[in-house]
């Protein structure tokens, strides 16, 4: 589906990202869910992320719709994180205040523990990416617009 | 040492930055500048900076070199020389005056006096259970700080697309064919 030699970078380019990519993407997500156990957390993870997608779409060019993520869905998915977000951070009036850490806070250095810092990790991580990955794809649609005239 | 050394080298790149006629290699010298910040980051042991330094500063030089590659726009430099070059020096006398009385009360390099930060590397870990203490911080104490942040990120996003869009532009592609 992917192999068009006309669209994008060169063989060997190509080879390698489709080599590399998932890697990539992994890391993020590893970056993102060990956010409260070793350094990194949303935003980097989320960046992460999103330059696997731009990798993709650098390699094997605007045409070849191999990430499948169109604008609105972008757009919809960066709203989703705002809203994640905002409703962990209403999740604290359960217990009183805004922002309050109500979960259980489990044992230290392990996955499962510090109550809602993952989730606000995720939802970081969901906005940013999703957000620089849409500016992108923007970005390249517009260039593809300018180019057509 | 290897600090100075870094901060030399942002300097110099900054400059070459702005000196340079091409506009790529003038995005490759903002890229230097922002790869030896990462560098400096991590000597200064802050390994979270470092790492959302590194991938904003590669995020940032894609979008940089897709927005201004096959584009040879020449920067137009010539002329009012004089006003150009008086402008710059009030604006760098003016702001070395106020940095000169800024720095005077910031405390010493490395020598932190804050009791609250204290507190937190204190308690951080049994208050919270995360064990890296930047992301207690940023999402348990100072969370209030972080949902700005990614409000400012959500409005800037949102302008970008509105921006961009592709009906508004197709809507004044047609009054320019009328």
């Amino acid at each position: 589906m992917i192999d068009n030699p006309k669209t994008g970078m060169s063989l060997i380019v190509k080879t390698i990202t489709r080599l590399t990519v998932g890697l990539i993407l992994l890391f993020g997500i590893y970056i993102v869910l060990h956010g409260h156990l070793s350094p990194g957390g949303g935003f980097a993870g989320g960046v992460i992320i999103a330059l696997s997608l731009v990798h993709l779409i650098l390699a094997f060019g605007r045409d070849a719709k191999v990430s499948k993520i169109s604008m609105n869905l972008a757009s919809n998915l960066e709203s989703l994180g705002a809203l994640m977000f905002l409703s962990v951070a209403l999740l604290g009036f359960l217990g009183g205040s805004f922002f309050l850490n109500v979960f259980k806070k489990g044992a230290p250095f392990k996955l499962f523990s510090s109550g809602t810092i993952p989730f606000s990790n995720i939802a970081i991580s969901l906005k940013v990416g999703v957000g620089l990955f849409a500016i992108f794809l923007a970005l390249i649609i517009l260039e593809g617009t300018k180019r057509k005239k | 040492m290897e600090l100075h050394l870094l901060l030399l080298f942002m300097i110099f790149a900054a400059i070459v930055a702005i000196e340079v006629k091409d506009l790529l290699s003038s995005v490759i010298g903002v890229g230097a500048v922002g790869f030896a910040l990462c560098l400096a980051f991590l000597i200064l042991k802050a390994p979270d900076l470092a790492i959302t330094q590194l991938v904003v500063e590669i995020l940032c030089l894609i979008i940089l070199i897709r927005a201004t590659i096959n584009k040879d726009l020449p920067l137009t430099i010539e002329g009012r020389w004089v006003f150009n070059t008086v402008s710059t020096l009030v604006f760098v006398a003016v702001f070395l005056f106020f940095a000169f009385l800024a720095l005077k009360e910031m405390p010493v390099f490395g020598n932190p006096i804050m009791g609250v930060v204290k507190r937190y590397l204190e308690q951080g870990t049994a208050q919270t259970g995360a064990v890296n203490l930047v992301t207690a911080i940023i999402l348990d104490f100072r969370a209030y700080d972080t949902l700005g942040e990614a409000t400012v990120l959500f409005t800037s996003v949102i302008g970008i697309m509105a921006v961009l869009r592709r009906p508004g532009r197709k809507k004044i592609e047609e009054k320019s064919h009328d």
